[in-house]
């Protein structure tokens, strides 16, 4: 049914995302990037995708660092276009879609300001997509109480911080739980609103946040091993959503090494193959680092996977969340790779994430 | 909450049905509510008009809902890939057709509808072609079956477009089943042609005629 009315509001600009997406860059086109020998090489070669001219005014020697900030303006310039183009419950959907840089911004900011750093520099390096109106002021905060009063009481996060008003100093562990209280609470929102737009969207990003909060929850259990965080409190960081909620959850709160959270994932089907050979690796003496990294990528891999399928249903608007992941992972790719090409890594170049 | 409100919703008109149905049962007025009666007083030609209107009605909204769902993804596919917006015209047409195809039964059916002054129009004859089967039953034949059939073409034209802005050589894969898609209306057509094909046009009877015991002509 939602075909028939769909294109009333959203046809226009699920074309249009779908255009943009058309526009990523192919497997032949990396392997054209990965051959390159300098970075200059790197930028011909990029001008000839859809990212064009974007390096022709930078001065020659061009940081990786660059590349990553220019190729995210274009991502947030398509990003802002497709917004401005919304209407409810879309745009609602797109706010949903800020929320997660908002976070990740809260959090660099308040860690930056606890590490004494410089408050401008700081303000650079949030991501475009989550700046907030307030958020400078979060760096005078020195607990959670002032965080919320100064900075956050007005702003959409407000609600998420609900459960972590009671954490009292601001120190490296307990941003770490404000930040994944937030993405909790943030995911679980976001779950509850696309199940109640209901249909195909409900679907496709049902798929894509269950397997973002058990992303999360092993994530979250993994680097807990040897530090102080108590059991009962990591239990409570697990999002209430996912494939692993609620059995597997409960394993994973229990769990002491890699070898139980893997048996926790062993009963969700999807979920078995990343800890295959990630495992034998921590065995063969790589040690945890070298097998959670592995574990990273597969999760990267796999994530790309389940965005490359939202594409393949019409009338929904999960494409728009896929298409901003697999522009994000894009970028993660080209930095990745013209970060090789400038340490001239030439034997990890390969290990980039492809999209299409 | 929600099941007491399907309750309100569901049972309080049937309720209301039901009592008023009662009161009229025991008040010796069961008669009031009667089909054949109405269906004998109403004149062919609001049977006959009814079944034009909704012919031409129900296929331009099918047309019109066809081509805002397929134009709407052709225009945004077209930003990226403006090579597709000459070949998908060709949904845009598609969509067209559904819409002609009521346009063309609309005029046949009105060449039934002829004047005939009221005395003599409640014959037979009349009642069935304005009446009982043929217009008003064609039409919505006809009707039904193009805006579901502008429906389908109309989103299967919506993916073709954005299936030919992804990969070119997918157009053609779809516009086949675009095309199967809007043989739908032909059916209707047919159909509709067939149902009036023993219905004559209004005639005026020989004398004064009334069928029915219900109709007074004034």
């Amino acid at each position: 049914m939602e075909a028939l009315f769909f294109n009333v509001d959203a046809g226009f600009i699920e074309g249009i995302v779908r255009g943009y997406k058309a526009g990523l860059l192919t497997q032949t086109q990396y392997n054209n990037l990965t051959q390159c020998e300098t970075i200059e090489d790197f930028r011909t070669q990029l001008s000839a995708t859809d990212y064009g001219n974007f390096l022709a005014n930078e001065t020659l020697p061009i940081s990786t660092s660059t590349i990553a900030d220019k190729a995210t303006q274009i991502l947030v310039d398509q990003f802002n276009y497709l917004r401005s183009n919304a209407v409810a419950p879309l745009n609602k959907f797109f706010d949903y879609m800020t929320y997660a840089y908002m976070i990740d911004n809260v959090i660099l900011l308040i860690t930056g300001t606890l590490h004494e750093r410089n408050t401008s520099e700081l303000l650079e390096r949030c991501h475009p997509l989550g700046v907030f109106e307030t958020l400078p002021a979060l760096c005078v905060a020195t607990n959670v109480e002032e965080l919320y009063r100064t900075a956050l009481v007005e702003t959409p996060l407000a609600p998420y911080f609900r459960d972590c008003i009671n954490a009292a100093d601001l120190d490296d562990l307990n941003i770490e739980i404000i930040r994944n209280t937030l993405y909790k609470a943030y995911l679980e929102d976001f779950y509850a609103f696309c199940s109640s737009i209901g249909g195909p969207t409900a679907e496709v990003m049902q798929r894509i946040l269950a397997f973002e909060a058990d992303r999360r929850s092993i994530n979250i259990t993994i680097n807990s091993f040897g530090t102080e965080l108590s059991k009962e409190r990591r239990a409570k960081l697990f999002p209430a959503i996912g494939q692993l909620f609620p059995a597997g959850n409960n394993a994973l709160a229990r769990a002491d090494d890699v070898d139980q959270v893997r048996q926790a994932c062993d009963g969700v089907a999807e979920y078995r193959a990343f800890f295959d050979t990630a495992h034998l690796l921590g065995d063969d003496g790589l040690g945890d680092t070298g097998a959670a990294a592995e574990l990273e990528d597969r999760f990267f891999a796999y994530e790309v996977h389940l965005n490359k399928q939202a594409f393949l249903q019409q009338f929904q608007y999960g494409v728009f969340y896929a298409y901003l992941k697999l522009k994000e992972q894009e970028i993660r790719s080209l930095t990745w790779i013209a970060e090789c090409i400038a340490q001239n890594a030439r034997n990890r170049i390969q290990d980039y994430i492809p999209t299409f | 909450m929600g099941f007491y409100s399907s309750y309100f919703t569901y049972g309080f008109p049937s309720f209301l049905a039901v009592v008023i149905a009662l009161y009229l049962l025991f008040t010796g007025s069961g008669e009031a509510f009667n089909v054949g009666r109405f269906l004998e007083e109403t004149s062919p030609y609001a049977w006959a008009s009814t079944g034009v209107g909704l012919c031409i009605g129900l296929s331009v909204l099918g047309a019109g809902w066809g081509i805002f769902v397929t134009g709407s993804s052709i225009l945004g596919g077209g930003v990226r890939a403006p090579r597709i917006r000459t070949k998908n015209l060709i949904s845009i047409i598609f969509c067209e057709v559904v819409a002609i195809y009521g346009v063309i039964i609309g005029i046949v059916y009105s060449a039934k509808i002829t004047s005939v002054p009221e005395l003599q129009l409640y014959t037979r004859e009349n009642y069935f072609t304005g009446e009982r089967f043929a217009l008003f039953w064609g039409g919505l034949t006809v009707g039904a079956c193009n805006l579901l059939c502008g429906v389908c073409v109309g989103i299967t034209g919506s993916t073709a477009a954005l299936a030919d802005a992804a990969d070119p050589d997918l157009f053609v894969k779809i516009l086949i089943v675009e095309v199967f898609g809007s043989i739908l209306g032909l059916f209707g057509l047919i159909v509709g042609l067939l149902m009036i094909g023993s219905a004559g046009e209004f005639t005026a009877a020989a004398s004064a005629a009334v069928v029915s015991p219900y109709v007074t002509v004034h």
